[in-house]
């Protein structure tokens, strides 16, 4: 069985899920809209949250939070399930598209056998559309992916049952309604605010701006603190988050700034297109921070390029974005 | 970053990601990329990291000190909490099976759900992993 499905590649999954599943059912949306509706831009650095014994960067919000505020934003209803028994989660997946319903699934990254094994880590917040079930096979759309995949039924069972922090429990969703007119401009307001308030408001000092300073103090001090192998490997982690885990820093930096030139035409307010234009400089600002840094880790630094010069980009990179949610959250959005 | 910006930087990638960038006209697209050399060079760090910690290992599985079950829950990049919760059995358990004594004393069931998880049959579960060709080759 197999139930059309028009799969678009995505940068991150979570949005390109959405972005896949309310398309199919006759909601339109980009991804970048889904992001921006879903306040999905963010900063938080996390020194006591280790991965693989290093400190935490995140450079999007939660994951899972993006589907639920744009399903309550726009008014889409959609039916949430959990499993204990990993055979019923599978039959009622089945179930599901035997119905003609495709099947959003939260699952692991490991087990997925058609991941190659670079992105095989023990990460539970991967998200994809089954649409279809051939033999022992099912057919997958994740987002991350140019075409549509297959998957064997054993290998997406166990990583729908993934285990560690935030396991997945077999989860899987589906659009039960979509509004017939959805009110983008009020559900934009609010995604726009929720941004605006977590990057310049959030309390304490990892969070929002604060928490980009934070980080360019303690990069700062990398080399004196951990000696030159150990410097590279701290800083290694900061550029994998930001590059190569769900798209990070620049990436998500310059879905933001699609978002905010989608916005612009939406409501036919240039202040936007000139603010998509600064966010594009700030994700460029990101790129020269990750190519400096790679090329640290490598040893290739050229003149003029350490971690103090690392630190002074994302010095600029906080204050850049202080500005820019300040003149964005000073635009009035809702008469 | 414009269109023409992408990076299209060749590493040991195996899937073209999407990059957001703006075309001629200053619209924002999206465009594929085939890899990024900040990228490329962090993954190949975070590898190395885990094959150095594979080589020691081996070493202290041939010292006698470890069993072969180390190996592969390192291999799987897995903690002995990590292993523990996906055994259902408690971290002490795991920690144990660790040693070689314990481990050579273990069940056949026992070593059969290590096997499946693993998704390698149960002969190379007890064997001594051969020396470093590298770990992830099969």
């Amino acid at each position: 069985m197999k139930v059309p499905f028009s799969h678009s590649q995505s940068a991150h999954c979570e949005t390109g899920v959405l972005s896949n599943l309310l398309s199919h059912h006759g909601l339109a949306i980009s991804e970048s809209m889904v992001f921006g509706i879903g306040s999905g831009l963010f900063f938080g650095y996390f020194p006591f949250i280790r991965l693989n014994g290093l400190p935490l960067t995140a450079f999007r919000s939660s994951t899972g939070g993006i589907i639920k505020r744009v399903t309550k934003r726009l008014g889409v209803e959609m039916a949430w399930q959990k499993f204990r028994s990993p055979d019923k989660a599978m039959a009622a997946l089945d179930d599901k598209l035997a119905e003609g319903m495709p099947v959003g699934c939260r699952t692991g990254a490991f087990w997925l056998s058609y991941f190659p094994r670079r992105y095989r880590f023990h990460f539970n917040m991967h998200n994809l559309v089954v649409f279809g079930k051939e033999g022992d096979d099912y057919l997958i759309s994740d987002p991350v992916f140019p075409e549509p995949v297959v998957c064997p039924a054993d290998s997406l069972k166990k990583a729908r049952f993934a285990k560690g922090p935030l396991p997945p429990r077999g989860r899987m969703y589906g659009v039960t309604r979509v509004p017939e007119t959805p009110d983008f401009p009020a559900a934009i307001a609010k995604g726009v605010k929720e941004v605006g308030r977590t990057m310049l408001k959030a309390p304490g000092p990892f969070l929002g701006v604060k928490g980009i300073r934070y980080l360019a103090k303690k990069v700062e001090a990398y080399p004196k603190k951990l000696g030159e192998r150990k410097a590279a490997l701290y800083l290694g982690q900061v550029i994998r988050m930001q590059e190569e885990i769900g798209t990070g820093g620049a990436g998500f930096r310059f879905i933001y700034a699609a978002f905010l030139q989608e916005t612009a035409e939406m409501l036919g307010d240039d202040r936007f297109q000139e603010l998509s234009r600064r966010m594009t400089e700030v994700g460029d600002r990101w790129r020269d921070f990750a190519v400096m840094g790679g090329r640290i880790c490598k040893g290739r630094d050229e003149d003029g390029e350490g971690y103090k010069e690392m630190a002074g980009i994302l010095r600029d990179c906080a204050e850049r974005e202080t500005q820019l949610f300040k003149d964005l959250m000073a635009v009035p959005l809702v008469k | 970053m414009r269109k023409s910006d992408v990076p299209q930087d060749i590493g040991p990638k195996d899937v073209e990601e999407i990059a957001y960038a703006l075309d001629e006209s200053g619209r924002y697209v999206k465009v594929q990329s085939i890899g990024w050399m900040p990228k490329n060079v962090a993954n190949e760090q975070a590898w190395e990291v885990i094959e150095g910690e594979l080589d020691e290992q081996l070493r202290l599985i041939r010292a006698g000190k470890r069993s072969p079950l180390a190996y592969h829950m390192t291999k799987n990049l897995m903690t002995v909490g990590l292993l523990a919760s996906y055994m259902n059995l408690p971290r002490w358990r795991i920690k144990r099976h660790l040693k070689p004594g314990p481990f050579g004393k273990l069940p056949v069931d026992i070593l059969q759900r290590y096997a499946d998880l693993f998704e390698i049959p149960v002969s190379r579960l007890k064997e001594t992993p051969p020396a470093d060709s590298g770990h992830y080759e099969e």
